[in-house]
């Protein structure tokens, strides 16, 4: 883990859906840490600095997924194979990653489908049997829709608009893959209000899981208090992102409300 | 046995949070609180919300950070609403609040007063925008004013945080008294620092400028506190690189009759506050030190 950027050169940039992109750049495992899947790095591009799930872990080599949904991610964007950035990282508590040979279901909505991808391509390493539900607003928004099945995923795509796969939310999807199987546990990220969903769902199911949570970040190494949520007061930056079904009981805003720059409540 | 008194407010342990540090919301207030600390001081904050500097606000440098958040905050309307949420029973709680002039100082005082113990003055802070912080801090004429307006304004004790990045911190430390502060509170972070980034040559903080805070500050407040402690007669709060218990028995020594811890809470987490207070009773049993009246300034004594 390192606390300062580290300038690092994007090495390629994958066009994934018409608004998300993946960058590519090295990262030497030995010198600057090895991250786990669901920790995240922050990125610096010189004019402003955020925090970005870990999307792929590879040989000295990490990616990031990036969608773009305002000035700094679309500055993200506008960036060419050769430019730098700033890293700094990695961060926070990720996903647990010692399963092995289980039934697993992995349930991702629209980029929250970077840190799955993540801890989906571990877990395979490991034997586990993994079914993914990847969810999107429409067919072409969807995430890694070839490349997890590619590593030997059992990939349910899902549409709202029903243009590929199953048409409706996750939280739907999710509800009829249960009816005829279950799992030893389950790893999800998402909007919010459909990881709210989803938790309704496993709980009521019986399935330990855990979710992958975002609020507004400054600091990243735990001492601003941005990132703190009700009512337990945990750092989505240190406690975080990552939490069980047992600790997202005690997160009261979860799926609820969050808060902004200054810290007013939305 | 650890139990201290500041202008008549009883602390369980000498132990505080500073201010800035995970002070933003009353749950994580709470956490630190259960976690060990005798009291906690808000983040500071003003009349109107505020969302600070953009990121990057904080780069890791050897010996601590450097940050410059740029006092974010919510407003005191909307901070009301977690001071109230506080759990106050055998704690005290700090309120922080900053602004520009005297009229700002005595408004945030009277809205607040009723949910807090205390009151502290942010008149140190290195990086603020211009007007606030430590430009009032730095100033003797302003800091008077301030403070007295505040005090004025007060029914409860207020702390004046000291700025160390002045020529003379006695002589401000002097302007507070006299202005009426019932206690001092040193240092706020040291600076301002900056850190660039060699590759691309660029200063890594959005603000390019950022208070340095940690371990490698805290010989400088050992230092202010030991002559504050020798130039006014009010109590002092240390604060500045507080790591372990050694640390906190060195700042009492000095003349603190309490302390605030943030940075470490960083590198040690939030189990800082009981690891310490473990510490500190088992010295204090070993040197057969009854309270921490009995500590305080005792690095003065004339051989």
């Amino acid at each position: 883990m390192i606390n300062e950027p580290k300038i690092v050169e994007i090495t390629d940039i994958i066009d994934e859906t018409p608004t998300i992109k993946t960058f590519k750049f090295d990262w030497n495992m030995k010198s600057l840490g090895k991250p786990n899947p669901g920790e995240f790095v922050m990125i610096w591009n010189f004019k402003n600095e955020k925090p970005m799930s870990i999307a792929q872990i590879n040989d000295n080599e990490l990616a990031i997924t990036v969608k773009n949904i305002g000035e700094f991610t679309s500055q993200l964007h506008d960036l060419k194979i050769g430019n730098q950035i700033g890293v700094r990282g990695s961060y926070g508590n990720g996903f647990n990653n010692s399963f092995e040979g289980k039934k697993i279901l992995a349930i991702g909505g629209g980029v929250g489908m970077a840190p799955i991808n993540a801890i989906v391509s571990d877990l395979i390493k490991k034997g586990n049997k993994i079914d993914v539900v990847a969810a999107a607003v429409t067919k072409n928004e969807l995430l890694y829709a070839t490349s997890l099945e590619e590593l030997g995923a059992n990939v349910h795509h899902c549409t709202d608009d029903g243009s590929f796969g199953f048409k409706g939310f996750a939280t739907d999807c999710t509800r009829n893959l249960l009816q005829d199987s279950t799992y030893d546990y389950a790893f999800v990220c998402g909007p919010e209000i459909m990881m709210k969903g989803i938790f309704d769902i496993l709980e009521e199911a019986g399935i330990s899981a855990q979710y992958s949570l975002e609020r507004y970040m400054k600091c990243a190494i735990g001492i601003c208090g941005q990132c703190c949520v009700d009512s337990e007061g945990w750092r989505i930056c240190v406690e975080g992102p990552v939490f069980e079904n047992d600790k997202i009981n005690k997160i009261t805003e979860f799926g609820k409300y969050r808060r902004d720059a200054s810290g007013v409540k939305y | 046995m650890l139990k201290t008194n500041i202008c008549g407010v009883e602390f369980r342990n000498p132990l505080m949070l500073a201010a800035g540090i995970m002070g933003s919301n009353a749950s994580s207030m709470n956490w630190i609180l259960k976690s060990g600390a005798g009291g906690v001081v808000s983040k500071s904050f003003s009349l109107n919300s505020h969302p600070g500097y953009v990121n990057p606000t904080t780069v890791a440098v050897e010996g601590g950070i450097i940050n410059a958040i740029g006092l974010s905050n919510p407003g005191v309307a909307n901070f009301k609403e977690e001071l109230e949420k506080i759990e106050r029973k055998n704690s005290v709680v700090i309120a922080s609040i900053y602004g520009a002039t005297p009229d700002e100082f005595s408004s945030l005082v009277c809205e607040v007063q009723e949910l807090v113990d205390m009151i502290e003055l942010n008149i140190s802070c290195p990086h603020a925008m211009d007007g606030y912080g430590a430009s009032i801090g730095q100033d003797c004429n302003l800091s008077h004013t301030i403070v007295s307006a505040a005090k004025d304004a007060s029914d409860v004790p207020i702390i004046a945080k000291l700025t160390p990045n002045v020529t003379d911190i006695t002589e401000i430390a002097k302007t507070c008294e006299d202005a009426g502060a019932d206690c001092l509170s040193l240092i706020n972070t040291l600076g301002p620092g900056m850190k660039i980034n060699i590759d691309v040559a660029r200063p890594v903080l959005s603000n390019k400028f950022g208070g340095m805070s940690g371990r490698s500050i805290k010989p400088i407040a050992i230092s202010n506190v030991y002559s504050v402690y020798e130039s006014v007669d009010i109590p002092l709060i240390g604060v500045g690189g507080i790591y372990n218990w050694e640390d906190v028995v060195e700042f009492i020594y000095a003349g603190a009759r309490a302390v605030q811890i943030g940075t470490a809470i960083m590198d040690e987490g939030v189990e800082v506050f009981d690891h310490i207070n473990e510490g500190l009773e088992r010295f204090m049993t070993e040197k057969g030190f009854s309270s921490i009246d009995d500590m305080v300034g005792l690095a003065h004594r004339e051989l």
